[in-house]
């Protein structure tokens, strides 16, 4: 681990915005026939670039397709409820690691300033 | 649109997203506002619109989008019914009416709204998370 400033966040942090960004993905293609809804497996993948992986390797190894509930028809595997719950899941883990981030700024902001 | 060769942002794919149910939408308005209209002619009948999506993967960032990839007319056969007073009637007194199932327009709006409420609530929660992380002090 070269980020010892940040720690664990700053990869969970670029974790979380890429997993926001496959998760929108889901939802923009509610309606195309044949989309295969795709999730990050966050712990795999957060524990994948601590053992030294780069971002782009642990993610696209911990990538994986959606298991529906009950597939559609015409093979979308998109569904809703699940996709806004793991919106909504990984919006609350992102402000929470920006919120130990910001921490650990303001406590070596303090330490400079010496006050 | 998203310029063209530049990799695909969270911005850039909700709006595109948000244009495709637009066009859905805009197409289930066309069929609802044409729904019952009569025709001379068999050719000449309203046929209902659809919109034929496809993804749009960009592979740099591994992010998905919605493309329009056309809108195609249904191939639902007219209506046809024999009504020799209407003044649209073809020689043998038959009037042809678009074949646009309102029940399925319907759903299809409702569908195409929510879709649409979903993605601008997804974006919102997104921009929102961006901000903070920008005004990190």
């Amino acid at each position: 681990m070269n980020e010892t400033l940040f720690g664990i966040h700053g990869t969970a942090l670029a974790l979380r915005s890429q997993r926001m960004g496959i998760l929108a993905s889901n939802i923009a293609n509610a309606a195309t026939p044949g989309y295969k809804a795709r999730d990050i497996d966050f712990a795999a993948a957060l524990k994948a670039s601590t053992s030294g992986a780069s971002a782009d390797q642990a993610i696209s190894g911990a990538t994986r397709y959606r298991v529906p509930t009950m597939p559609a028809m015409d093979g979308n595997t998109v569904e809703m409820m699940t996709e806004q719950t793991a919106f909504a899941e990984n919006a609350v883990g992102y402000s929470a690691t920006l919120q130990f981030i910001k921490g650990r700024v303001e406590t070596i902001t303090r330490a400079l300033k010496g006050d | 649109m998203g310029a063209p060769g530049q990799p695909l942002t969270l911005f850039s794919l909700a709006q595109r997203g948000l244009s495709a149910q637009l066009v859905r939408m805009n197409a289930a308005a066309s069929n609802l506002a044409n729904a019952g209209t009569v025709a001379g002619s068999e050719a000449g009948t309203y046929k209902p619109l659809r919109p034929v999506f496809a993804t749009a993967l960009d592979a740099a960032t591994g992010l998905a989008t919605v493309d329009v990839r056309a809108v195609q007319q249904s191939s639902a056969k007219a209506i046809r019914t024999h009504d020799p007073d209407h003044p649209l009637a073809d020689a043998n007194g038959d009037v042809w009416t678009a074949p646009v199932d309102e029940n399925a327009e319907m759903v299809e709006m409702l569908d195409s709204s929510r879709q649409y409420q979903n993605l601008v609530e997804a974006l919102s929660t997104a921009k929102q998370l961006m901000l903070e992380t920008m005004r990190m002090k």
